[in-house]
C-alpha cells in the first residue's frame, strides 16, 4: 500500500478503517473510482488504488490537504498557471492536467520539470525536486487540483475545513526539516 | 541608405562627438520625430510634441502596417525609431529585429540570441523583455539570461557581450536599458526568488563594468556614504540596511531593480525605484527591510547615493516599488519645483523634490486604496514620511497562516510598471491603473537556490462596491493631489501611455484595443482592436513627413497570468455564473506590430 511517493513522516501513519473516521455519512457520493475516497489515514484520505484524494463534505467542508493545496498551490503555482487551476496565457490549466495526467505523472513533472521548445512553444516548467516549500505539500497541491478538476470544489478559498491532524503536522515538520 | 539616416541624426546635433554628457543621444530624445529609448525621453514623460495626429482627426486614424514578431509571449517594451530605422525587441528568446521603414518595413537584420530554456523556469510571470535602447551607433539589450549585449545598430554585428547575473540562482531580467552618459544601467529581476537586487553600469563602448550599487547590506556595497547620502533631508547613517533586516535575511532580501530608470542630465542624477523584499512573509524578516521599496537617486559616475526614501517600509503586501519616475518641473504653492512624480505600486502618488529628495506630498490615486490612512507629511513627527498602516490589513499583525481579507490594493499594486505620460501642455498625468483588492496569507518558506521563495497565498478580485471592473485610466493633476477624470475599464490598464502635443492621449487595453482619449475631458475620440491584448507602450514617430504610432500587441505578462482566467467577483455569490470577466474569452496569444496613420 506504499507504493506512492509522499512526505516521509506519512511512512508512520496508521492505517485507520473509513468507519471511525465518519465520513462515509457525511461525504457527496462520488461513483469515480478515480477520486472517490475509500480509505482515511488520519486525516489523509486515499482511493481505492492508494492515491491521494479530496473528501468534501455535503455541507462543503474540505479535508486538510485540499484546503493545504489552496494555499500552496497559489503561493508556488500561481505566478504560471494562474488561479484557483485554471491556467493562464502563459501555462496550462492545471485543473485539467490532473484529469489527464495520473498522480505519478504529476509527481514526476512537479520533481523533475517538463519542456516544450520549439518554433511555436517557448514552454519551460522548473524542477522543483530540491524545493521543500512544494515537495512537503505535493498530495495537498494534487488533491486540490483533483477536487478543482472534478468540479467538486468550486473558485476561490474554501470556506470551511477540516483541521490539521497531528499525524499531518508531525509529517510536515519532518518533511521541511523544522 | 541606412548609414544616411544615422548620419542625419549625427547632423541634427551639430555631428558632435559624444561628449561626457552624451549630448547626440539627448539631442535625438529632444527630436520628436525619433524614439530613441524606451521611455522617450530621461524624464520618463512618454510625451511627444508631434501634432499632424490631433483630437480633430484622431478619428480618422487607420492601420498603416502592420509585422508579426514570430513570438507569442507577453510583449512589453515597444518599437524604437532612430532615423529611417525601427528596432523591435520581443519577448524571449528577445529576438531584435531592424526595419527599415524607407523600404516598408524590410527587416535588414536580425539578432536572435541562443539563451538555455532553463531561464524560462526561474522567470517569475512570463518572459516579457521591455526591450532595447539606442546609444552611439548601438542597440543595447539585457537578455532573459542577463547577458547585455551592444549591437552595431547598422548591421546587428555583436560589439560586446557581458553576463550580468546568474539565472541558475533566480536573477534574470526583464527591463530595458537606460544609456547614460558612456555608460548603460542595468538592473536585474528575481525578487522572487530571494535575489538581492542591483544597479550596475557598464561602459558603452568595452561593457567592462563601472560600478553596482546593491539595494541591501554593507554601506559600501550599496555605495552609500552615511553622511553624504540623505534620508528625507537627514545623513542616512552608518549601517542603515544591515540594522534594518535580522540577521542575514537581507543577503535573500529582494529590493530588484526590475522597473524604469530616468536621469536628470542637469542635476546629473539617475533615479529608480527597488522592488519588494524577499520573502512574502514579513514574519519572516522582522525591520524596515532596507533599502527595498525605495526611491534612489544617484551620480551616474561612480553610483554613489544622493539620496533615500522608502516608500513602503517592512512591506506585508508585496508592493514592490519600481515604478517608473517621471521628472517634471511644475509650479506648487506658487513656486516652480524640480519634481519627481512617482505612482507607487501600492496606491499613493509620490511627489519629491528630486534634487533634495524631500517629500512634498503623497495622495491615493485610487480611492479603493485601504492598507494605510495617509503618509505622514509632517517633518516633526516621529513617522515623517512613513505610511500609516490600517491594522485590519496589516499581514503581519495578523501573522502567519491567517487570511487578511479586502486589503485595496493587490499585489500587482494600483500600477505596476505600466509606464504613466505626463503632457507639458495639460499638466496631467495620464496612468494606467489596476482596480483589483486581495486576501492575503502568508506563511513561512525555506529559501532554496533558484527556486521560488514566495510565502504567501493572494486571491484577487475587482475593486468591491465600484463599477465592477478590474482598472481604469486616470488623468492625475500633481500640483492639486486630485484625479481630474477617470475611465473605467473592464481589465486592469497594462499598457504603457503617450500623450501628444496633438492633445490627444494614447493607450492600449487587455482585451487588445487601442484607444485615443481627448487630453483635457477623457472623451474617447478612437479605438482600434489588435490582434491580441496590449500589455506594451504606445509609441510615436515621424517618417517622411508623416505622423505614427505604433503598439506592440501580445497578451502575457503579470496580467495574462493573473486575469486569464478572470477573477472572482466580491459582489457576486460563490459560484455564480457570469461571476468571472475571463480575459481568455477577449484575447489569445501572439506578437505583432500594429503602426497607424492618417489617411493621405
Amino acid at each position: 500500500m506504499m507504493r506512492y511517493p509522499h512526505a516521509p513522516g506519512a511512512l508512520l501513519t496508521v492505517l485507520v478503517l473509513a468507519a471511525s473516521a465518519g465520513w462515509s455519512q457525511e461525504t457527496a457520493p462520488s461513483s469515480d473510482p478515480a477520486t472517490a475516497v475509500a480509505r482515511e489515514e488520519n486525516g489523509r484520505y486515499y482511493t481505492a488504488d492508494d492515491i491521494p484524494t479530496f473528501n468534501i463534505a455535503e455541507d462543503g467542508t474540505v479535508d486538510w490537504l485540499t484546503y493545504s493545496g489552496f494555499r500552496r498551490y497559489h503561493a508556488e503555482c500561481h505566478v504560471c498557471h494562474g488561479p484557483d487551476g485554471e491556467g493562464s496565457s502563459y501555462a496550462p490549466a492545471l485543473k485539467n492536467s490532473v484529469n489527464r495526467l495520473d498522480y505519478y505523472d504529476f509527481y514526476g513533472i512537479v520533481a523533475g520539470g517538463i519542456q516544450n521548445v520549439d518554433a511555436g512553444h517557448n514552454n519551460v516548467m522548473p524542477a522543483f525536486g530540491t524545493n521543500v516549500n512544494v515537495m512537503c505539500y505535493l498530495d495537498d497541491i494534487y488533491v486540490y487540483l483533483k477536487a478543482r478538476g472534478t468540479g467538486a470544489l468550486e473558485r476561490g478559498r474554501p470556506a470551511e475545513r477540516e483541521d490539521k491532524s497531528d499525524a499531518i503536522r508531525e509529517a510536515e515538520e519532518s518533511c521541511l526539516g523544522a | 541608405m541606412r548609414s544616411s539616416l544615422l548620419m542625419s541624426a549625427a547632423i541634427f546635433v551639430g555631428g558632435a562627438v559624444p561628449a561626457l554628457a552624451n549630448d547626440e543621444l539627448m539631442g535625438m530624445m529632444d527630436d520628436p520625430k525619433q524614439w530613441v529609448i524606451q521611455t522617450g525621453d530621461y524624464a520618463n514623460t512618454r510625451f511627444s510634441e508631434l501634432e499632424q495626429i490631433n483630437k480633430e482627426n484622431v478619428g480618422d486614424l487607420q492601420v498603416a502596417w502592420t509585422f508579426s514578431t514570430g513570438v507569442l509571449r507577453g510583449h512589453e517594451g515597444g518599437p524604437l525609431v532612430v532615423g529611417n530605422m525601427m528596432y523591435v525587441t520581443t519577448p524571449f528568446p528577445n529576438v531584435v529585429y531592424a526595419l527599415d521603414l524607407n523600404q516598408e518595413g524590410r527587416i535588414v537584420w536580425k539578432y536572435e540570441p541562443q539563451q538555455d530554456p532553463n531561464v524560462i523556469a526561474v522567470m517569475c510571470c512570463d518572459t516579457v523583455n521591455r526591450g532595447a535602447a539606442y546609444a552611439n551607433n548601438t542597440i543595447f539589450l539585457h537578455q532573459a539570461d542577463t547577458t547585455v549585449v551592444a549591437l552595431d545598430a547598422m548591421t546587428g554585428e555583436v560589439k560586446w557581450t557581458k553576463q550580468n547575473g546568474d539565472p541558475s540562482a533566480g536573477q534574470t531580467n526583464t527591463a530595458t536599458v537606460l544609456p547614460v552618459k558612456d555608460m548603460i544601467l542595468v538592473g536585474v529581476s528575481g525578487g522572487e526568488y530571494g535575489v538581492r537586487g542591483h544597479l550596475t553600469a557598464y561602459d558603452m563602448a568595452t561593457g567592462e563594468q563601472r560600478w553596482r550599487a546593491y539595494s541591501t547590506g554593507p554601506d559600501e556595497e550599496m555605495l552609500v556614504d552615511p553622511q553624504q547620502t540623505t534620508v528625507l533631508g537627514e545623513p542616512i547613517g552608518e549601517n542603515s540596511s544591515l540594522e534594518s533586516w535580522e540577521g542575514d535575511q537581507w543577503q535573500l532580501g529582494g529590493g530588484t531593480t526590475w522597473g524604469w530608470y530616468s536621469y536628470d542630465p542637469e542635476l546629473d542624477l539617475v533615479y529608480y525605484g527597488t522592488g519588494n523584499p524577499s520573502t512574502w512573509n514579513p514574519s519572516q524578516r522582522p525591520g524596515d527591510n532596507k533599502w527595498s521599496m525605495t526611491i534612489m537617486a544617484r551620480d551616474p559616475d561612480d553610483g554613489m547615493a544622493k539620496w533615500f526614501y522608502q516608500k513602503t517600509p517592512h512591506d506585508e503586501w508585496d508592493y514592490d516599488g519600481v515604478n517608473e519616475n517621471i521628472l517634471v518641473d511644475q509650479e506648487i504653492d506658487g513656486e516652480m519645483r524640480q519634481l519627481l512624480v512617482n505612482f507607487d505600486r501600492n496606491g499613493f502618488v509620490y511627489t519629491m523634490d528630486r534634487a533634495t529628495g524631500e517629500l512634498i506630498d503623497a495622495k491615493k490615486y485610487d480611492p479603493a486604496v485601504n492598507w494605510a490612512t495617509e503618509v505622514d507629511l509632517n517633518p516633526e513627527s516621529e513617522t515623517y514620511g512613513r505610511p500609516q498602516v490600517v491594522a485590519d490589513y496589516s499581514t503581519r499583525e495578523a501573522g502567519e497562516d491567517t487570511n487578511v481579507e479586502g486589503i485595496c490594493p493587490a499585489a500587482l499594486g494600483s500600477k505596476d510598471q505600466q509606464p504613466a505620460s505626463f503632457s507639458p501642455e495639460t499638466g496631467l498625468f495620464y496612468v494606467p491603473t489596476n482596480h483589483v483588492c486581495m486576501d492575503y496569507e502568508p506563511f513561512r518558506v525555506s529559501y532554496t537556490a533558484g527556486q521560488p521563495y514566495v510565502g504567501a497565498t493572494l486571491s484577487m478580485y475587482p475593486a468591491p462596491d465600484s463599477h465592477g471592473g478590474m482598472g481604469n485610466f486616470i488623468a492625475w493633476d500633481a500640483r492639486t493631489g486630485e484625479i481630474k477624470w477617470s475611465l473605467p475599464e473592464q481589465f486592469s490598464v497594462w499598457s504603457g501611455a503617450l500623450a501628444t502635443a496633438g492633445d490627444v492621449v494614447f493607450y492600449g487595453t487587455l482585451e487588445g484595443y487601442l484607444k485615443a482619449v481627448d487630453a483635457e475631458t477623457g472623451e474617447e475620440l478612437y479605438r482600434f482592436k489588435t490582434p491580441s491584448g496590449i500589455i506594451g507602450n504606445v509609441t510615436t514617430y515621424e517618417h517622411e513627413g508623416k505622423q505614427y504610432i505604433a503598439v506592440l500587441s501580445g497578451i502575457g505578462g503579470w496580467a495574462g497570468i493573473g486575469l486569464a482566467a478572470g477573477l472572482t467577483n466580491p459582489n457576486e455569490g460563490l459560484g455564480a455564473v457570469g461571476g468571472y470577466a475571463a480575459l481568455s474569452e477577449y484575447t489569445a496569444l501572439g506578437g505583432q506590430l500594429t503602426v497607424f496613420a492618417l489617411p493621405d
